[in-house]
């Protein structure tokens, strides 16, 4: 069902809220990353509340969709998001990166059962959810419903082990795998084009035989017709490169890969808090 | 003597003895677990037939996934379908894999914990003419430092078959190490089987051993052969077959060693690291006897025959006789 205005705005307070989860747990937990989560928030916002099958009071239900974090180091707003859906307490998010928590500094599934796989070295998530689309195809054959989304990140893009993923989906026409990657242009060292350059990126997708969408990764209109037109696609697999605004939401923190890789302390969090908290005032005016 | 309770190949010390490559155990052995479970499916990097993996893509190809020169895909797709339910088997030569992915393997499979079963054929310098960078002797040190990791390393082509079936129907991530060679048969359909038992499959004609030899793999075979020659020197000797070198048998170990007060382990392998280095941890630590082990010492492999090569690297009979006598003198 196309997404309506309403129910984007739905979306939008609800991102708002994920969003401040992030910095609270991110604060607390006093390292982690922030850029990465707070630009991914809308495409996980979007999956979670509109787009995935799946049953948060039955995580291991069979015929739920299944969802890979590949860059298991956006791993806030996964937990965020999944304490925000239903599967845990809020109040949980908060043990983040502590001893003894089940939120693990990268993604643990020994630790949360109810994650899909355990990640954080780079490149290797988009091969397990290839080799979930191809199990999924041996039980169901192509006619299959079921979606695997896999979320990846631009840098990742550097390993090898990522590209013979790619070369493999488009070999087997993996029609029920969609993979969206964060470009968000910065990882550790700088932006992407000065470490190692991707682009022309669409087009590297499209000779390895992909169906590539350019979307805007923070429109959650833009995000949720982008899954729509990857249910239409039957020949290939689909790629969303989602344009996503690291940091997005806090001024202070946006499109500098300084934010890559850490935490905001005590002051930064509360402006932080205090500018998403602004803006989900705004949105929630404009939607009454 | 060979004890009767092993049901060991009557012929095994004969000249002409049945000589079978142990990776033809595996494809055998797949092909079966196949047959018996829908949910096991095969990968393969290219060497479907190398690793003898054909004989399951023949028979259900619709279940078997050409991978293509790509090692790190292997492993972590194969990590994606068990998550689904399948039992993945993947192959390769294990210089490639695991020796080439063995991050992934760590973090996919075993981290993971999903029932991935990996594959390495052409293990060891008895590869032969292909030289160093085929010879794998670090894949054990490799996985069986790995958590919860299984690591068998058959000695013959009937018990590769055996592992292969029984190591379908466990949930552990799991390593089976194959060679290429031709590799004398020393089992029968009858000898037991069981992951994480060794068996004594040499012992004394009468009282108590000398000295426990602990083999694993195709230089079984070798150990057996050392022990008959001893045996006519009068030197009681043990030899266990420890196919299983994780998780380690540590109650038939610590008979061995308590019984014979000296150990020689014998592998195709690097020392450091090795299932020589298992024992030794394990020994150490409870009752710590004499040792020597036999394996590579701190070198790569180079271009040769099998057996050119296994006494250029000191894992001949004569070596193991060798290692036995110095440990005998070692002895209090």
């Amino acid at each position: 069902m196309p997404i309506t205005p309403s129910k984007i705005k739905e979306l939008e307070i609800k991102a708002n809220q994920i969003r401040q989860s992030i910095i609270e747990m991110l604060l607390k937990a006093g390292s982690g990353h922030t850029a990465g989560p707070l630009g991914m928030a809308d495409v996980f916002t979007t999956l979670y509340f509109h787009t995935l099958k799946h049953n948060p009071e039955k995580p291991d239900w069979p015929e739920r969709d299944r969802l890979v974090l590949s860059n298991g180091h956006i791993a806030p707003v996964l937990y965020a998001t999944m304490a925000h859906a239903g599967y845990f307490a809020v109040s949980e998010l908060k043990t983040l990166r502590q001893f003894g928590t089940r939120l693990q500094g990268h993604p643990h599934r020994e630790y949360l059962p109810m994650l899909e796989t355990s990640s954080g070295p780079l490149g290797c998530g988009l091969s397990q959810a290839v080799g979930m689309a191809l199990a999924d195809r041996m039980d169901h054959g192509r006619e299959t419903e079921r979606r695997i989304y896999c979320l990846t990140s631009d840098g990742e893009h550097d390993e090898g082990n990522t590209w013979e993923a790619i070369m493999l989906a488009g070999k087997e026409k993996l029609n029920n795998l969609v993979s969206v990657v964060d470009r968000n242009n910065i990882q550790i060292d700088g932006y992407t084009e000065d470490v190692m350059p991707l682009e022309p990126f669409a087009n590297k997708y499209i000779s390895f035989n992909w169906h590539v969408i350019e979307i805007d990764g923070n429109d959650i209109g833009e995000i949720a017709r982008a899954f729509d037109e990857a249910k239409t696609i039957f020949e290939k697999p689909t790629v969303i490169i989602a344009h996503t605004v690291p940091g997005k939401g806090v001024a202070e923190f946006e499109r500098k890969y300084e934010w890559h890789g850490k935490a905001p302390n005590r002051k930064e969090a509360n402006l932080a808090l205090k500018e998403l908290r602004t803006l989900g005032g705004k949105i929630r005016s404009e939607h009454e | 003597m060979i004890p009767l309770s092993q049901k060991l190949n009557p012929k095994v010390f004969d000249k002409d003895v049945e000589q079978i490559p142990i990776r033809k155990g595996f494809g055998e052995g797949l092909l079966a677990a196949g047959e018996r479970n829908e949910r096991v499916v095969g990968l393969c990097a290219d060497l479907t037939e190398s690793t003898q993996m054909h004989l399951f893509k023949e028979k259900f190809p619709n279940r078997f996934i050409e991978m293509g020169v790509a090692e790190q895909n292997l492993v972590t797709v194969a990590s994606g379908m068990a998550t689904m339910g399948k039992i993945p088997f993947v192959s390769s030569y294990a210089m490639f894999s695991p020796g080439r992915c063995w991050e992934q393997i760590r973090t996919t499979i075993v981290y993971n914990d999903v029932p991935v079963k990996i594959i390495g054929s052409h293990a060891g310098v008895s590869v032969g003419p292909d030289g160093g960078t085929h010879q794998a002797i670090e894949d054990i040190a490799l996985m069986r430092v790995l958590p919860n990791m299984i690591v068998i390393s058959p000695c013959d082509a009937i018990e590769a078959k055996k592992a292969t079936l029984a190591v379908a129907q466990t949930k552990n991530p799991t390593y089976i190490r194959l060679v290429r060679e031709k590799t004398p048969v020393i089992t029968t359909e009858e000898t037991p089987f069981e992951i994480g038992k060794a068996r004594v499959y040499f012992e004394p004609i009468a009282g108590k051993p000398d000295v426990a030899i602990i083999a694993t793999g195709a230089l079984v075979f070798k150990a057996l052969v050392a022990a008959k020659e001893l045996e006519k020197e009068k030197i009681g000797v043990t030899v266990i077959n420890l196919s299983t070198i994780k998780p380690l048998d540590e109650k038939t170990l610590l008979q061995a060693a308590k019984s014979a007060g000296a150990v020689v382990t014998v592998e195709e392998h690097q020392i450091a690291g090795g299932m020589g280095g298992a024992v030794a941890e394990f020994l150490a630590g409870i009752h710590p006897v004499p040792m020597e082990f036999i394996g590579i010492r701190d070198k790569f492999g180079q271009s040769g025959a099998p057996d050119e090569l296994l006494e250029h690297y000191g894992m001949g009979v004569s070596h193991i006789k060798a290692a036995v006598l110095k440990v005998l003198k070692r002895k209090k």
